[in-house]
């Protein structure tokens, strides 16, 4: 396990430096001078030139990649071109955010996923079963800016239960440390705030999470269907096991490698449709972050945000790659 | 010794399918006498798996044991609630299966499924079992029993996985072993040291066994008495000797003659023409009659009724039911 792990940690290094590559020859592809793109047509010369010479834009191209990745491997993403502080601070409490609500509608799709998937294969064709597949049939078509927006209206506009846009009350922010919210209120002991910060996280969490736990429990069936025809599965049976374990023990650990496959891609578009929550809840996130700086044609922001996210995605697969191998044994002697 | 463990009367397991109900097990009597290896012998498709299967109580939807009693010590099993089956499964009956290659768990270590039969058995504690698992390894031939504890499946040979079957099925010493052709899925070397297993354990630990096979030629080594069925239904039952020298029953008569000789490699192999009829398809007479070169007008008339031919033989055909008739399968069929 420890040499695959060391494996896989090696082949990451020229995934990193293509991927860094590209977005660094991404800004440089723009027609024309950047300088120009940026500023517009009718900047002065000198004021170009002077945006030339801050972009480093004057080195040769091999000198100026070798710097970009020696700052990023001292974490350093580069500076706004629009607000001139470094990329590296702005962007964490974006990033932050995200994490937050990415992690949290992760948690939400895969626990109920996964086990509504299982319950329903445990149970084939009851009650149960069709329920669950068809709110899990609804649940995969249901696109995500009008489920927020039904949530919107439904529970905080008619019901005003819970609040509809941002990540904590205005009028009263949370103090941020880590500017994981649940986490920091924790630290502070203030479960108030603590709470305000739940109540955020559930509309939008639910939302991202709707898609994703559709598709797992789906999965999540049709894999334990299949896993609970096997022998194996006869096998201990015979020895007289509980169905309950029949089922958590012997066929999940089974089923769960197709699964993991499917959380993980799943897990890679819910990075899209955080963008697009962020955009209907007005979560202050990294997708927010990078479409402001789009907006505002801040070009450094959007580099090293992209490259932050292809990071992201990258890691995912490898969190991916290395759970399948504590599953299955199969795969280390392969 | 000649005390019935195990008495199945009268048993009925149909397949409740959408195209009606398929009678896979159509009223089968047998018994299993203390410490006696009894072979169940037939062509594919004629029921064995189900009977087996049936007796564990473990037929899968949309199978249903529709009639009949299963007697195990006195008990009916087929009135037992799941709470009880689950003592017996893998605590009083263990059951090997054909496929050794897909019968372990291959996400589990060899020795975590060995013990698994114990800790729900015996409540050992985790050393006791672990020792218990070693020395049944040894019992049952694995060399290295010790390293083979932390081994996957994947790493183990056909051979050794279904001896790691059989150790699994015996660790909690079942007064029967139930082994659904065991050998078929190995070759003949391997074979040959897997039925002196079953041998050896039907000595020294007494162990009671029922031996399901398609191969007469595996049946006459090892077992006491053989069972004949065809179509779900029991049509020649007696004691090895008798029942091999002597057979009663034309389709037995079939099976004997296609016993591969190794005296005489040259001639070629007598072999039944046609198929077993799929469940329920013959409506009347003898379900054996459209195959039978002995049969006549009244067999695709009249069902035939078990006929006790005295010295534990017992036979359902027609001809037995005529004058003469017996003499008439004298003949060979070659
Ligand atoms: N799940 C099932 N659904 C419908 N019919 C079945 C099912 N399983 C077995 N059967 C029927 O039972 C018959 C006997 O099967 P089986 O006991 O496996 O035969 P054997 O073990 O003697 O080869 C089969 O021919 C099939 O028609
Ligand atoms: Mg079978």
């Amino acid at each position: 396990m420890l040499a695959y792990t060391v494996r896989r940690l090696l082949m990451l290094i020229p995934v990193l430096v293509g991927m860094s590559l590209i977005v660094f020859f991404m800004i440089r592809a723009i027609p024309g001078d950047p300088a120009t793109a940026i500023l517009g047509e009718k900047a002065s010369p000198e004021a170009r030139e002077a945006l030339t010479e801050q972009l480093g834009l004057n080195e040769p191209w091999y000198t100026q990649y070798v710097e970009y990745v020696g700052g990023l491997l001292q974490g350093d993403l580069g500076e706004s071109l629009r607000t001139n502080a470094p990329i590296t601070e702005e962007l964490l409490p974006f990033l932050a955010a995200t994490f937050e609500l990415a992690l949290v509608a992760m948690i939400i799709a895969v626990v109920i996923g996964v086990n509504a998937g299982i319950i329903s294969a445990w149970f084939q064709n009851s009650w149960f079963d069709y329920t669950a597949m068809v709110l899990a049939l609804v649940g995969v078509s249901m696109p995500i800016f009008w489920l927020g927006l039904m949530e919107q209206w439904i529970f905080a506009q008619e019901l005003g239960w819970l609040p509809s846009i941002g990540r904590e009350n205005v009028r009263d922010p949370i103090d941020p440390i880590t500017n994981i919210y649940l986490l920091d209120t924790l630290i502070q002991g203030d479960f108030e705030q603590l709470g305000t910060a739940f109540k955020h996280l559930i509309l939008p969490s639910i939302a991202l999470a709707t898609i994703p736990m559709a598709v797992i429990a789906r999965m999540t069936r049709s894999s334990m269907l299949e896993v609970m025809r096997s022998d194996y599965i006869r096998t201990a049976r015979a020895k007289g096991q509980k169905m309950f374990l029949v089922v958590y023990k012997h066929s999940l650990k089974n089923a769960f490698i197709p699964v993991l496959t499917t959380i993980g891609l799943q897990m890679g578009l819910l990075l899209g449709g955080a963008v697009l929550t962020e955009t209907i809840f007005s979560w202050p996130g990294i997708g927010r972050y990078i479409i402001e700086a789009i907006n505002f044609r801040d070009y450094t922001v959007v580099q090293s945000g992209i490259l932050v996210i292809a990071t992201i995605f990258v890691l995912i697969n490898l969190i991916v790659d290395l759970l399948y191998a504590a599953i299955d044994p199969r795969i280390k002697y392969q | 010794m000649d005390k019935p463990i195990l008495e199945v009367k009268e048993l009925k397991t149909h397949f409740l399918t959408d195209n009606g109900s398929v009678p896979a097990v159509d009223g089968i009597d047998f018994h299993l006498n203390d410490g006696e290896v009894l072979g169940i012998v037939g062509e594919s498709g004629s029921g064995k798996s189900v009977t087996s299967l049936s007796i564990m109580q473990l037929v899968g939807q949309p199978g249903k044991i529709v009639d009949g009693e299963i007697l195990f010590d006195g008990e009916d099993l087929v009135k037992a609630s799941e709470k009880r089956m689950r003592q017996v499964r893998g605590g009083k009956i263990g059951m090997i299966f054909q496929e050794p290659m897909t019968s372990l768990n291959p996400v589990y270590k060899i020795g975590n499924q060995l013990v698994e039969a114990l800790r729900i058995h015996k409540k050992m504690s985790k050393d006791a079992a672990r020792k218990r698992a070693i020395e049944i390894m040894k019992l049952v031939g694995l060399p290295r029993a010790e390293d083979l504890m932390n081994d996957y499946p994947h790493q183990l040979s056909g051979g050794m996985r279904q001896r790691v079957m059989i150790a699994m099925a015996m660790i909690c010493e079942p007064k029967i072993l139930i082994a659904d052709e065991p050998t078929t899925a190995l070759d003949v070397t391997i074979q040959a040291q897997i039925l002196d297993l079953m041998k050896k354990l039907n000595h020294e630990l007494n162990t009671s066994i029922i031996m399901i096979t398609h191969d007469l030629g595996v049946v006459s080594e090892v077992c006491d008495r053989i069972a004949v069925m065809y179509a779900g239904r029991i049509v020649e039952e007696g004691e090895t000797k008798s029942l091999l020298r002597n057979p009663q029953h034309p389709y037995t008569k079939g099976l004997v003659e296609s016993i591969p000789d190794v005296r005489y490699k040259k001639e070629r192999l007598y072999s039944i023409p046609g198929n077993v009829p799929t469940p329920g398809s013959v409506k009347k007479g003898c379900p054996f009659a459209a195959r039978c070169a002995f049969a006549f007008d009244k067999c695709s008339e009249d069902s035939p009724i078990l006929i006790d031919l005295g010295d534990n033989h017992r036979v359902r055909c027609l001809l037995h039911e005529e004058e003469n008739g017996a003499e008439l399968l004298q003949t060979s069929m070659k």
